[in-house]
C-alpha cells in the first residue's frame, strides 16, 4: 500500500479473501468487498451467487473457511458490532400475535441509542398501527415493520436483504427515500436486490457477484455501460446464422416467425437488418433485462478464465 | 418532515440487560396467551381433566382431590413447558427468526429466558386454578404452606420439561413438532401415573415409571399432599436436574449447528 496516503479510518465492513464452502458448493471463491461510511453498496447476483453467504458472514452468523471478514475493524457478531448494525433479512416471519408496537419496543431496548418509536414508524410508513398485530397486516405492512426493525437503532452500518420484495410502488419509495436518509446521516447500506431500477435509484456503488466473486464493480453507469447490451425482436424471415454473423450481433436466435438479436448497439445493427429484409414487422428494441445483464457479465468472466 | 425525524434520539446509553429480558419475556407470554391453539389446550386442559376424574367421577373423597391436584398440575406443567418451547422453537428455527435474532443485538440467554419466563406463567396460572377449584370443588384442605409449596414444585419442574420441548424444537420442523410432542407427553404422562394413581396400573409399568421425568416431578408434588411413594426428595430432584441438563446441552449443540 501507498505508505504516503492518510491512514484511512477503518471501512464500516471489509471482506478479503473470503472463502466458503457448504459441501461441494464453494459459496464465496476468494470474495473482497469493502462498505464504507456513507455509501450505499448494492450486492447484485443471480440465487445462488453468493449474496446471502456474504451477508451471513458479515452478520456472524456463519464463519468464513478462509479470509478475513471485519466490521468497524472488529470481528462481526460480536455484541459491540451488533449494536452498530441494523438487519432486514429476505425472510423472518416475526411472532403473528405480537403488535407492531411490541416487536419495536424490544428491539430498540438492544440498542444504545434506538430512535424513538414514533419517528421509526415514520420513517416506516406504519403511523397508526403501533397497536395492530404483526399477523393482521398485509405483506407490504409487514415488510415495513421488518424494516422499521432494521433502522430502529439508528445503526452505523445496514444490511437490508431484498427490502422491496412484495411492496407497492408508493411503499417502495418511501422506502427508498428513508434509505436515502440514513445514508445522508452517514450509515453504510448493504443492498441486495433483484430490481435493477432499486440498484439504480440507490447505489452510489454496484458490486456484482457470481460464481462465489466479485465480477463487476462500480459505478451504477459503469455497470450499466458494461451490461448495455439490447435486444431487437421482430417479424422476418432472416435466417438467424445470416444475423449472428453481422457486427454487434452477440446473438441469435429464432422464436417461430420472430427472430431475435442481442446486440451492442441497436443502432448500429438495424441497418443491416432492414436492408436484409425491409418488409420486416413487429419491430421491438429493448433494454436487456438484468437477467442478461448478469448473463453478459458472467459470460466475459467465464472467457477471461478459460481463453 | 425527515429534519425533525432526525433529532427524535433518545439519549444514548448502554442498553439494560434486564429491560431486553423483560421486554423479551412479556411479549413471548403475550403473544402466545393470544395464540388459542396454546392457550386453550394448555390452561384448560388440565382443569377439564382435574374436574372430570377429580371432582365429578370421585364424590366425596378427598385423597383423591389432592392426588389429582399434584398430578393435573404437573400435566399442566409439561404441556405448557414442552408444547411452549418445543412448537415455537421449530416454526422459528425454519421461518428464519432465530437467525435475525442472533444478528441482533439480543443478549444470546434472552431467548430461553424469555421462553421459559413465558412457560412459568402459563403454569403459575395453572397452578392457582387448579388450587382454587381443589379448595372449592373438590373439598380438599390444604394449608397455605403446601399450596405454595405446590406453586413452587410446578414452577421449578417448568425447567426439564422446557428442555425436552426445545430438544424436540431443534429436531422437528413446523409441522412435525405438535405431533410428536403429543407422542411424548400423553403416554409419559399416563405412565407416571398423572391420569391414573400408579397402584391402578399393570405392576410391570409401575417397576418402569421412574424412568419418566414426569414420575420424578409428580412424586414431589405428592409428597406435599402426602401421596408419594416414599422415595428420597433427593432422587427425584437428581433425576429432573439430570434431564434438564442432558436435553438442554443436546439442544444447545443442534442449535449452534443450524447457524
Amino acid at each position: 500500500m501507498n505508505m504516503m496516503q492518510v491512514p484511512e479510518v477503518s471501512p464500516a465492513a471489509r471482506l478479503a479473501g473470503v472463502k466458503k464452502r457448504y459441501g461441494q458448493v464453494q459459496a464465496l471463491a476468494g470474495l473482497d468487498l469493502q462498505v464504507a461510511c456513507g455509501e450505499v453498496v448494492a450486492l447484485l447476483g443471480a440465487n445462488g451467487a453468493g449474496k446471502s453467504t456474504a451477508i451471513g458472514l458479515m452478520l456472524g452468523l456463519i464463519a468464513p473457511d478462509a479470509g478475513e471478514v471485519a466490521l468497524f475493524g472488529a470481528a462481526p457478531g460480536s455484541m459491540a458490532v451488533r449494536r452498530r448494525t441494523g438487519v432486514m433479512l429476505q425472510s423472518a416471519a416475526l411472532p403473528e400475535t405480537s403488535t407492531v408496537g411490541e416487536l419495536l419496543e424490544a428491539v430498540r431496548a438492544c440498542y444504545p441509542a434506538p430512535l424513538t418509536a414514533e419517528a421509526c414508524q415514520a420513517w416506516a410508513g406504519l403511523q397508526g398501527l403501533s397497536k395492530r398485530r404483526y399477523g393482521k397486516l398485509s405483506g407490504g405492512q409487514q415488510r415495513r415493520v421488518q424494516f422499521a426493525l432494521a433502522i430502529c437503532g439508528d445503526p452505523d452500518l445496514l444490511f437490508l436483504d431484498e427490502p422491496t420484495t412484495g411492496l407497492d410502488i408508493e411503499a417502495r419509495q418511501q422506502l427508498w427515500q428513508a434509505i436515502r436518509d440514513l445514508r445522508a446521516r452517514g450509515a453504510g447500506v448493504v443492498l441486495t436486490t433483484h430490481y435493477l431500477e432499486e440498484a439504480e435509484a440507490l447505489a452510489d456503488r454496484v458490486v456484482v457477484i457470481d460464481g462465489g466473486r466479485v465480477v463487476a464493480e462500480g459505478s451504477v453507469d459503469a455497470i450499466r455501460a458494461k451490461v448495455a447490451e439490447q435486444r431487437i425482436r421482430c417479424r422476418t424471415p432472416v435466417d438467424a446464422a445470416l444475423a449472428a454473423q453481422w457486427a454487434g450481433v452477440l446473438q441469435a436466435m429464432r422464436e417461430g416467425d420472430h427472430l431475435v438479436l442481442r446486440v451492442e448497439d441497436a443502432v448500429r445493427v438495424l441497418p443491416l437488418l432492414l436492408g436484409t429484409d425491409p418488409a420486416l414487422s413487429d419491430l421491438e428494441v429493448g433494454r436487456a433485462g438484468l437477467a442478461d445483464a448478469f448473463l453478459a457479465i458472467t459470460r466475459e468472466t467465464t472467457q477471461e478464465t478459460q481463453p | 418532515m425527515n429534519a425533525l425525524v432526525l433529532d427524535e434520539r433518545t439519549p444514548h446509553s448502554v442498553p439494560s440487560v434486564a429491560r431486553i429480558y423483560w421486554l423479551e419475556t412479556r411479549n413471548e407470554f403475550l403473544r402466545m396467551l393470544r395464540t388459542p391453539m396454546f392457550a386453550l389446550p394448555s390452561l384448560l386442559f388440565p382443569l377439564v381433566f382435574y374436574v372430570m376424574f377429580g371432582v365429578l367421577l370421585n364424590r366425596g373423597s378427598g385423597g383423591m382431590g389432592s392426588y389429582m391436584l399434584a398430578t393435573y398440575g404437573v400435566f399442566g406443567v409439561m404441556g405448557a413447558s414442552m408444547f411452549g418451547f418445543g412448537v415455537t422453537v421449530a416454526m422459528e428455527r425454519s421461518q428464519g427468526l432465530l437467525r435475525l435474532k442472533r444478528a441482533l443485538p439480543v443478549p444470546a440467554g434472552a431467548y430461553v429466558f424469555a421462553k421459559t419466563g413465558m412457560a412459568m406463567m402459563f403454569v403459575l396460572m395453572i397452578s392457582l386454578s387448579l388450587i382454587a377449584l381443589a379448595l372449592l370443588l373438590a373439598k380438599v384442605t390444604l394449608t397455605p404452606a403446601q399450596a405454595a409449596m405446590l406453586v413452587v414444585i410446578n414452577l421449578l419442574g417448568t425447567l426439564p420439561f422446557a428442555a425436552l420441548g426445545l430438544y424436540v424444537g431443534t429436531l422437528c420442523g413446523a409441522n412435525g413438532a405438535p405431533a410428536v410432542l403429543n407422542m411424548i407427553m400423553l403416554p409419559m404422562a399416563f405412565l407416571s401415573g398423572l391420569w391414573l394413581p400408579l397402584s391402578m396400573l399393570p405392576a410391570w409399568l409401575q417397576k418402569i415409571a421412574p424412568v419418566w421425568p414426569s414420575y420424578h416431578l409428580s412424586q414431589l408434588a405428592l409428597k406435599v399432599v402426602g401421596g408419594d411413594a416414599g422415595q428420597a426428595v433427593g432422587l427425584h430432584v437428581a433425576a429432573l436436574l439430570l434431564v434438564t441438563a442432558v436435553f438442554a446441552v443436546l439442544a444447545r449443540s443442534r442449535l449452534a449447528a443450524a447457524a
